[in-house]
């Protein structure tokens, strides 16, 4: 935690993002879309040796 | 005509267990093609930092609060401890959203589905009770924030989430002991079941 309140200045309330009916933590927001890119990466990202074992079958 | 031996009830299950476990459908050499995709490893990264949140969580109980709080090895094994729980969210949700858009219930997997949603309940009342169970003043405004809505359900008094020893016993007792062996039903009925393939191998088959 120091070491990132070194990078990023922590000492300040947590910031929100507001629309309409959403109100979420700038800290959640950016879990979730880091979920989303991890998630989409998953799905087409190439699988090692997935070619390979394809071929086997 | 069956012998005596054969009507008795450890004869009976383990005959059942043996046809329906057998070794290589427990532990399995190779899995089927379609596995070999990113969105499969979701599962067992779940698995891999559950036990590690297993493991730094007895570590935290046997050495207590004030090592947690006070010392530096103390507040390294609390970060393991919170960023397994992490890495353990992040990949349990992207494990579920996997599964729902391939239908994972399929094939008679419906019980493999439950007992997967019901471990993702668990884990975040797991996860509540261990906010309420670090014993400093964010706990204790967790704490003072949740009741009301806790106690609109009904439920307040039974899990007071003001009684610190109650929350921790729940945190430490009954909720990881439910997510393990809903965890362990859940492997176990993957390996009976076997993974499920996606919507194009179901049609070829």
């Amino acid at each position: 935690m120091e070491l990132l309140a070194a990078i990023f200045n922590l000492n300040h309330y947590g910031r929100y993002f507001t629309w309409h009916w959403l109100n979420i933590s700038i800290a959640n927001l950016i879990v979730v879309v880091l979920m989303v890119i991890v998630f989409v990466t998953a799905l087409v990202a190439p699988f090692p040796g997935r070619a390979k074992r394809k071929g086997d079958q | 005509m069956s012998t005596e031996i054969d009507r008795q009830w450890t004869t009976r299950t383990r005959k059942r267990m043996v046809s329906a476990f057998p070794a290589e459908k427990l532990l399995p050499d190779t899995q089927p093609s379609y596995v070999a995709s990113w969105i499969y490893v979701f599962g067992v990264t779940t698995l891999a930092s559950l036990a590690m949140v297993i493991l730094t969580g007895c570590i935290l109980s046997i050495r207590g609060p004030v090592w947690w709080h006070q010392s530096s090895e103390g507040h390294f094994v609390n970060s393991l401890h919170l960023w397994s729980v992490e890495v353990f969210f992040f990949a349990m949700v992207i494990h579920l959203w996997g599964k729902y858009f391939m239908a994972a219930w399929r094939g008679k997997r419906a019980m493999t589905w439950i007992t997967g949603a019901v471990t993702f309940l668990v884990s975040i009342g797991a996860a509540f009770t261990g906010y309420l169970s670090q014993s400093n003043f964010d706990s204790q405004w967790i704490s003072t924030q949740a009741k009301d809505g806790i106690n609109s359900t009904g439920i307040g008094a039974y899990f007071n989430v003001l009684n610190l020893g109650q929350m921790l016993m729940w945190h430490i007792v009954l909720l990881p002991l439910g997510a393990v062996v809903l965890t362990a039903l859940h492997v176990v009925l993957v390996r009976y079941r076997g993974v499920v393939p996606p919507f194009e191998e179901s049609s070829k088959s």
